[in-house]
């Protein structure tokens, strides 16, 4: 194998790394303000929801099977994070421990959705895409009844302050803050301070970089990509098939649940369309970093790559005053690219062999 | 021949699809350090024996006892770690893991660390390596997705995943059937081998020569039931075929015309 193999090797499985490199510069040139720190973090934020919900949805792919369910799983949990939140801090609780209460109903719903899904999936062989098109339904249909079908807001300012935080902030020349804005900062100057690193950023920074070590480096990981290579190999090799099935939709909902409990701290609201545009975002993320529909293939590093191009074309796309509509259009044109590139690369790496 | 304790006894087994019984009411010793092959025309119900066995299929009546012990039914991790392995006919290879991935699949070695199950991809890739080395199948890579190996190299890995794991009991499901002549001969050396070692080898084969040229007994299946069993030196290949195709040992030339035909369908 010579290096110029392995590049190629390493070009066609990491096509979408190349690709958003060229769209960053793309838009960089030709997009005013596009090249600044805040719009690339603001491209990073932008693409969390997608990177959260695509983690979950990348287990699922390389086992061979589909969630669509975690957009409006992800609307669901919001109102329910959103609507505890509001009535323990109305009946006085203090904003942080109405925050931790509220964590536990939003994450055992995230688990619940996960279960039955699958429990149908994984134990009634209701195929996943049925059995997750349910769940779809079911769960904006609950979020809906739940909030009565309005955005669940007027939350403690907390909230919104910690979903928006930066860990430094500072004003050129003049100083530098760790975690909150200094005091008495003149209006004049507020709009000159550098925010820096979003903590929302670092939080799902460190959750991706753990399941890139669970699904790369783990038992769980391994059995994961087994599984979805061929159900009745993993059988006879002893892997308890269905439970691990179990497990990995419920991990898709739980992350699901951790794209909603974002959302409300983003945006200080629930609401039930909260992922309505991010179920296929997420499915979109997964196919462009690599997986395969077919199973048995696929990454978190992927997914990350997935979400920033679906970021950077929102993001650019609006700067160069392009009508957003057209971002629906690249993004399906994208996947559509991406998945016939990978046919053509893997019949090509069959040559070389 | 001195009786001798069987290491595997089938009792009543029985296993049915939905309508179909593909396995009825079998019962059948397996002599220990001894070559046992199985054989029947297809559907018979020799591969699904074999699974219930292997415990990938549990049975819907009947028990199997290892060594006078109840072997755990529809559970293939266990029977594992009893001991007994089992080469599909498929090879049961997930084709796109390396080789390390696919002889340690099921059982990765793995160190804990802070509550995850971190893999020891060291370890197996030496292990399977050395594994590889005994039985002298070369390889041009271990860490790429097996299925960039030939047929014959995969059957290596198969037989490889098998043996690495030092089992008492190896089940053989058509061993040779995907082989050269070479490879064959290869495989059929093995078999000698490993029963030299002491291990029970049960295989099942088509091939009436190579049954005939490795086998100690001879157990026939016909539409799902156990209809004989023959010691090899005892028996010819006329006797054999007679049973594979009419399920009886009696020549009846009646039966002979109408029942190949109704057997064949």
């Amino acid at each position: 194998m010579s290096r110029f193999y392995k590049l190629r090797e390493f070009a066609l499985k990491r096509w979408s790394l190349m690709f958003l490199f060229v769209l960053l510069v793309f838009f960089s040139i030709t997009g005013r303000g596009f090249f600044s720190i805040e719009n690339y973090q603001d491209i990073f934020l932008a693409s969390t929801s997608i990177m959260l919900l695509g983690i979950g949805v990348t287990f699922v792919i390389i086992t061979g099977g589909i969630d669509l369910s975690v957009g409006f799983t992800m609307g669901f949990t919001s109102v329910v994070m959103a609507s505890i939140v509001r009535h323990l801090s109305q009946a006085g609780f203090g904003p942080g421990i109405s925050i931790l209460i509220a964590f536990v109903p939003t994450i055992a719903v995230g688990i619940i959705t996960g279960l039955i899904n699958g429990y149908i999936v994984a134990y009634l062989r209701v195929p996943p895409f049925i059995a997750t098109l349910g769940m779809y339904g079911i769960a904006h249909g609950a979020a809906l009844l739940w909030s009565g079908g309005f955005p669940v807001a007027n939350l403690p300012d907390t909230v919104i302050s910690i979903g928006n935080r930066y860990l430094f902030y500072f004003l050129p020349g003049k100083w530098l803050a760790f975690f909150h804005m200094p005091e008495g900062v003149p209006h004049s100057a507020l709009r000159h301070v550098v925010r820096l690193i979003p903590l929302v950023a670092v939080v799902v920074i460190v959750i991706a970089l753990f399941m890139v070590i669970i699904l790369s480096k783990t038992k769980f990981g391994k059995h994961t990509y087994a599984v979805g290579n061929s159900m009745v190999v993993s059988r006879r090799a002893g892997i308890k098939v269905r439970s691990h099935l179990l497990k990995i939709y419920c991990l898709a909902s739980l992350f699901a649940a951790l794209g909603g409990i974002t959302y409300v701290f983003r945006y200080g609201s629930g609401n039930a369309e909260a992922g309505a545009a991010h179920m296929l975002n997420s499915i979109a993320a997964v196919v462009i970093g690599g997986a395969s529909l077919y199973g048995g293939t696929g990454d978190i590093q992927g997914t990350i790559i997935g979400a920033l191009i679906i970021g950077a074309l929102q993001i650019g796309l609006v700067i160069l005053a392009v009508q957003p509509f057209y971002q629906y259009i690249a993004i399906g044109a994208i996947i559509i690219f991406g998945v016939i590139l990978d046919q053509f690369s893997q019949g090509k790496l069959n040559q070389i062999e | 021949m001195a009786k001798v304790e069987p290491i595997i006894s089938i009792r009543n087994l029985t296993k049915k699809f939905g309508g179909l019984t593909a396995v009825n009411n079998v019962d059948l010793d397996i002599p220990p350090a001894r070559i046992t092959a199985l054989v029947g025309s297809n559907g018979a119900g020799k591969s699904t024996l074999i699974q219930m066995l292997s415990g990938f299929y549990k049975p819907t009546s009947g028990e199997i006892y290892y060594k006078g012990e109840p072997l755990p039914l529809g559970n293939p991790l266990s029977v594992k770690n009893l001991g007994i392995e089992t080469i599909y006919q498929d090879l049961s290879l997930a084709e796109l893991l390396d080789v390390p991935d696919n002889v340690f699949l099921g059982r990765e070695k793995y160190r804990t660390v802070m509550g995850l199950k971190i893999l020891d991809r060291d370890h197996m890739k030496a292990e399977s390596e050395k594994v590889l080395k005994r039985l002298k199948i070369n390889l041009p890579f271990l860490h790429k997705p097996i299925r960039f190996l030939s047929g014959g190299q995969r059957q290596g890995v198969s037989i490889g995943r098998a043996l690495y794991w030092n089992a008492e009991v190896i089940i053989m499901d058509e061993p040779t059937a995907a082989l050269g002549i070479k490879e064959k001969k290869q495989v059929m050396n093995l078999i000698l081998d490993l029963k030299a070692n002491g291990v029970t080898v049960i295989i099942i084969s088509h091939e009436m020569s190579d049954v005939f040229e490795v086998s100690d007994c001879i157990a026939v299946l016909y539409q799902g039931k156990c209809v004989g069993v023959r010691e090899k030196n005892k028996t010819n290949i006329d006797d054999i075929a007679r049973l594979i195709i009419t399920g009886s040992s009696e020549e009846s030339p009646v039966q002979t015309a109408g029942g190949e035909n109704e057997n064949r369908h």
